[in-house]
């Protein structure tokens, strides 16, 4: 059952003092199956996250449309639950006040907030931190409270724009068997943007590489590896063999990206 | 010495902030029980106390005081009431700002002592003219700062709250307001100490209770030692206000402080 369609969208930034309009992302088109779990690949300035922002409603696209269940987004909304590279927990709600932002929203009746909040507080690992300040908790707890933000809400698709980008390398790896985890449990449809080859095959079942700018998509990469993963699989040859083909799609964009500035 | 911006200890905080204040009298005191200032410009300390204790047993200066006071909360409390619902507006739809910011800006740099002759003439010299001049003293600074602050609500919040399912509504009252909420706490402890200065000049004109009106009463006597206690008064009800006003957002806002 197709989830999402993306049709023909493209973004081109307007001119900047008398420059030339900056083509982010050139016509794509995309089409995303329901419980599919996407990872969009590449190099910085690809216009990935533009994309994600368009099917978040967050950004307009110049040309094109896109289709969430066969209806036309227009603008932001809760079916589409978005977790963000920079952390936007809101720093005056605790812990669960900000799991629950959402359901408090559509107006959930308390006791059942507490219900679902204590289900995802569960879920994400972080019992005994429900009454804490986002400032008091680190980057990867920040960024499981968001996972978890975002899920409560029960969204239609996830949409996560680097979500460990700003993490160190380890806790990334715990991260992504989280949200590995956390997906092979609900198998809620995901667009999953990263510039990480390793972490794009290890928790996505299709891999969209794209192009340095102007953005278009490259390749189209199934991988079929048996779920459930655990974390050694990093270290299969099947693991390795894809990590190499993908590796050679993006080293020339990076070449290219890389010389003209 | 200390290193640059390392912390000290809250005990010599206290020590240190205290040791200013005595070195201030020490100072004050020499100079003038000294005799390097005549006592007809500045009073000494020890006058200052006395003169402080005649004005509140002998002449009810703490109805003054409460005058004061009321008409400083009163003037401020009603231009918070007009200002910060403003710049929030303000703040959140910028066709708002675009409208009231041009003339806010133009407004804020009319000296509110500049109005007292006007406000006179307007109001007479009761209540509403004192009021009315911390009221404009007040009411555009707060308003801008406001709407400053309520426009500089991070982007990425805003963002967050749309894909969690707000509206507009939602989004000025539990994302714009809430983030800004602390500072205009902040910008309200500000602003109510430049109150104090317009009230004072209120009641230099055309009054007759409260503590500027005592001071300038004083002068006529040249009174220096009650002048410099109206003056102190002023101080201490300042530093007063300031505690509460930080204890307050403390008690408010504890995630700021986390």
């Amino acid at each position: 059952m197709t989830k999402l369609v993306i049709d023909g969208v493209s973004r081109v930034f307007p001119a900047v003092h008398g420059g030339a309009p900056t083509r982010a992302l050139e016509p794509t088109n995309l089409t995303v199956a329901a419980n599919d779990f996407i990872a969009i690949l590449g190099p910085s300035g690809c216009g990935k996250s533009t994309l994600l922002r368009i099917v978040a409603g967050l950004d307009r696209p110049t040309a094109g449309r896109v289709l969430l269940d066969r209806r036309e987004v227009k603008g932001p909304g809760a079916d589409r639950g978005m977790v963000f590279q920079s952390y936007t927990l809101f720093p005056w709600l605790s812990v669960a006040q900000n799991i629950a932002f959402g359901l408090r929203e559509r107006g959930v009746p308390a006791a059942k907030q507490q219900a679902i909040v204590a289900d995802f507080i569960n879920r994400v690992g972080l019992k005994g931190f429900e009454k804490h300040w986002p400032k008091q908790l680190s980057g990867g707890m920040q960024q499981r409270t968001a996972i978890a933000r975002a899920l409560a809400n029960n969204p239609e698709i996830m949409l996560l724009d680097e979500p460990f980008g700003a993490l160190d390398t380890q806790t990334r790896a715990l991260m992504q068997e989280l949200l590995l985890g956390i997906w092979e449990r609900d198998r809620k449809t995901v667009l999953f943007v990263t510039h990480d080859i390793e972490e794009a095959i290890f928790v996505a079942s299709r891999v969209i590489v794209m192009t340095a700018r102007p953005g278009r998509i490259k390749a189209d990469v199934a991988i079929d590896l048996p779920h459930p993963r655990h974390y050694t699989l990093k270290t299969t040859p099947e693991f390795s063999a894809l990590k190499a083909r993908l590796t050679e799609e993006i080293r020339a964009e990076v070449v290219q990206a890389a010389g003209e500035h | 010495m200390p290193r640059p911006l390392e912390p000290v200890g809250r005990a010599s905080r206290i020590a240190l902030g205290i040791a200013f204040f005595v070195v201030f009298v020490a100072v004050w005191a020499v100079a003038t029980l000294g005799g390097f200032v005549s006592k007809t410009f500045l009073a000494d300390p020890l006058t200052m106390v006395a003169d402080g204790w005649t004005l509140l047993t002998r002449f009810g200066f703490a109805y003054d005081i409460a005058v004061t006071v009321w008409r400083v909360v009163g003037g401020f409390v009603l231009a918070a009431l007009v200002a910060v619902p403003v710049g929030i507006l303000m703040g959140a739809y910028k066709p708002v700002e675009a409208f009231l910011e041009p003339f806010v800006s133009f407004a804020r740099y009319l000296p509110a002592s500049a109005f007292v002759p006007l406000l006179i003439l307007w109001a007479g010299i009761g209540e509403t003219q004192k009021l009315l001049v911390i009221f404009i003293g007040s009411v555009f600074q707060i308003v801008l700062m406001v709407a400053v602050s309520v426009g500089q609500t991070r982007r990425d919040l805003v963002e967050a709250a749309y894909t969690l399912g707000c509206g507009d509504r939602s989004v000025v009252s539990r994302v714009l307001i809430p983030s800004s909420a602390p500072d205009i706490a902040e910008i309200l402890r500000l602003v109510l100490g430049w109150a104090w200065t317009y009230v004072i000049v209120a009641e230099l004109i055309g009054s007759s209770s409260g503590i500027g009106h005592m001071i300038i009463d004083s002068q006529a006597l040249l009174a220096t030692g009650q002048m410099i206690f109206g003056i102190i008064v002023i101080g201490l009800i300042g530093l007063i206000s300031d505690f509460l006003f930080k204890a307050g957002n403390r008690a408010l806002f504890p995630w700021r402080m986390a």
